[in-house]
């Protein structure tokens, strides 16, 4: 019996670096551990004591790709212990920042990570002079996701503008209508990113996925809603953790989650498509249909057409609302903090993102529980990988080492706060 | 000074010397002409690309990870895909030159200054070796465009 131990090059196009270790015995994967993210445990210990006005901040830091998803979570975790909810136009204000992290977050997935994969190059930066068109287009929706994120936030990055009960400073009507010239236009690039996606030629792959997404009554949930799963059930965010459970496992430094006793479980844009399609807006929903898109899509290849349906929908949205803006009274609703435990939960470019802390009378930090899409996603992405290893157990390493890569970026993983460099180790015998 | 600048800074808040062109950034800001245009990016190409199209200069302050003394100026600097930046991403100012290359979209100059970092642990502070190299790169910066 050979033995062979094979390091190959790192996952480069996922955001952050990771490991794959894969162990195979007589054409049988028998180990598969995929080691890319670190759960954010550091940041919950260094929330508790600190005041509730700080997590949405504090937490902001943890990805540099969606620093609004967490701000989101955080506050709404925050509002809800509390009894405050955040309605009307300040509830608009802040589903108007969340579209332009969208709209950025996935413009640099579909563009410079995913779609290499389909055309056969390197990376982005390989593809971009070959494919100079779309990269401009992707350019252009990046630069409207960003107008948002800077003129709601404060800044492109780390956005500062966003508080518990609502924002320091709201913009005047005056200061959004210039951006919805930029939005227009990037609707339509939107649009012609859908065609051109759905014209990938996707690997004949399907999953029995179990979903999991907020649903919410009136839209396509991204900054509220209840979880909802695709077997049918659904409970309050408030349920959370009776339902989802992170567990430690042997030989792994990453938390594994399991919904209502089972892992594996996939959140993220397939998921919210699964569960929520009919809540597209009809330009949306009618690229989604021209896309060829069903009303579920299993095939985590084609996700890049789902992300970009997205972006018709957050385009759309983000015009909607400012359209109809009309500047609050004040810049955010009164919070007074008292003591008790608050849940909150939002859709993050890359899955569901739930927020729990205990406040004390104080109003200081007693316990925070930060629970991610990608830790969530983590065994689901190594039951892919399995499925897809071990009929080409035999192919040479570097197109297993591809398929692999391939596979992991299908889910976006959001990795950011990792410090591994990714390598994938092949042990096979 | 002539023509459209912009100054840069990359990096992440979260990872002590890392955040080092962001401040560079924060501690220019009120201090240059109100032409200039100044802004902080984690990194992402697309985002550092479109930043500096159409500029005639380009100035770019970023981490960086050499092996040098911490709180070491590079100026003029040329990051190298892997090497050079202690990045919390995978992507970063290699990734944005090649893309600006491949659209030609370089902006005229291009001004790379790199800050040696020391610590880049998880909300660990800026260093004080790094806190002075901040100010003496925001103190060229100043001297350049003023």
């Amino acid at each position: 019996m050979t033995h062979k131990t094979i390091r190959l090059g790192g996952l480069s196009r996922v955001e952050g670096e990771g490991a794959l270790l894969v162990r195979a015995r007589d054409g049988v994967v028998t180990d598969l551990q995929l080691k890319i993210y670190e759960p954010p445990r550091f940041f919950e210990a260094l929330l508790r004591g600190r005041s509730y006005e700080e997590p949405p901040d504090i937490t902001a830091r943890i990805c540099g790709i969606c620093p609004v998803a967490y701000q989101m979570s955080a506050c709404q975790a925050i509002e809800s212990a509390f009894g405050v909810e955040v309605t009307g136009p300040l509830r608009d204000l802040r589903l108007l920042l969340y579209y332009g992290e969208w709209i950025e977050s996935h413009a640099l997935h579909i563009f410079l990570l995913h779609a290499p994969d389909f055309l056969g190059y390197e990376s982005g930066v390989a593809m971009a002079a070959d494919h100079r068109d779309h990269l401009e287009r992707g350019l252009a929706l990046k630069k409207a996701g960003n107008e948002l994120v800077a003129t709601l936030g404060g800044r492109a990055i780390h956005p500062v503008n966003v508080r518990v009960g609502g924002f320091y400073r709201v913009p005047r009507p005056r200061e959004l209508a210039p951006l919805a010239e930029g939005l227009r236009r990037a609707r339509e690039h939107a649009l012609d990113t859908v065609r051109w996606v759905a014209g990938f030629d996707f690997p004949d792959i399907e999953h029995d996925y179990r979903f999991l997404a907020l649903r919410h009554p009136g839209e396509y949930a991204i900054l509220s809603g209840s979880p909802a799963v695709s077997d049918g059930t659904a409970f309050p965010v408030t349920d959370w953790p009776a339902h989802v459970v992170e567990e430690q496992v042997p030989r792994s430094t990453a938390l594994h989650a399991r919904l209502d006793g089972t892992g594996g479980y996939l959140t993220g844009a397939l998921a919210r498509y699964a569960l929520n399609s009919e809540r597209l807006s009809p330009l949306a929903r009618s690229a989604a249909r021209e896309a060829g898109l069903g009303p579920i899509c299993r095939n985590p290849f084609r996700s890049i057409v789902v992300r970009a349906v997205e972006v018709v929908h957050a385009c759309d949205e983000a015009l909607r609302i400012i359209e109809g803006y009309t500047e609050p009274d004040v810049p955010a609703v009164p919070v007074d903090p008292v003591a008790g435990v608050g849940h909150g939960a939002s859709e993050a470019p890359r899955g569901t993102l739930y927020h729990r802390y205990r406040v004390d009378e104080a109003g200081l930090i007693a316990e925070a529980d930060i629970v991610p899409p990608t830790a969530q996603n983590q065994v689901r992405i190594e039951m892919d990988l399995r499925a897809l290893i071990e009929p080409h157990l035999d192919l040479p390493q570097a197109e297993l080492a591809a398929l692999c890569e391939r596979a992991v970026r299908n889910h976006d993983p959001c990795i950011s706060c990792s410090a591994h460099f990714l390598e994938l180790r092949l042990d096979a015998r | 000074m002539r023509g459209r600048t912009v100054v840069i800074g990359l990096g992440g808040d979260a990872r002590g010397d890392d955040a080092a062109g962001l401040e560079v950034v924060r501690s220019l800001r009120g201090t240059l002409p109100s032409s200039v245009v100044l802004t902080e990016s984690s990194g992402d190409p697309m985002q550092v690309v479109t930043a500096w199209s159409g500029a005639d200069l380009a100035i770019v302050i970023d981490a960086a990870s050499s092996g040098a003394a911490p709180g070491t100026v590079h100026r003029d600097a040329r990051p190298r895909a892997t090497a050079w930046r202690r990045s919390s991403h995978a992507l970063g100012l290699a990734d944005a030159i090649a893309l600006g290359k491949a659209l030609d979209r370089l902006p005229g100059e291009l001004l790379v200054f790199g800050i040696e970092g020391g610590d880049f642990g998880l909300d660990a502070p800026v260093t004080p070796p790094v806190r002075a190299a901040i100010r003496e790169t925001a103190d060229a910066i100043r001297q350049r465009l003023g």
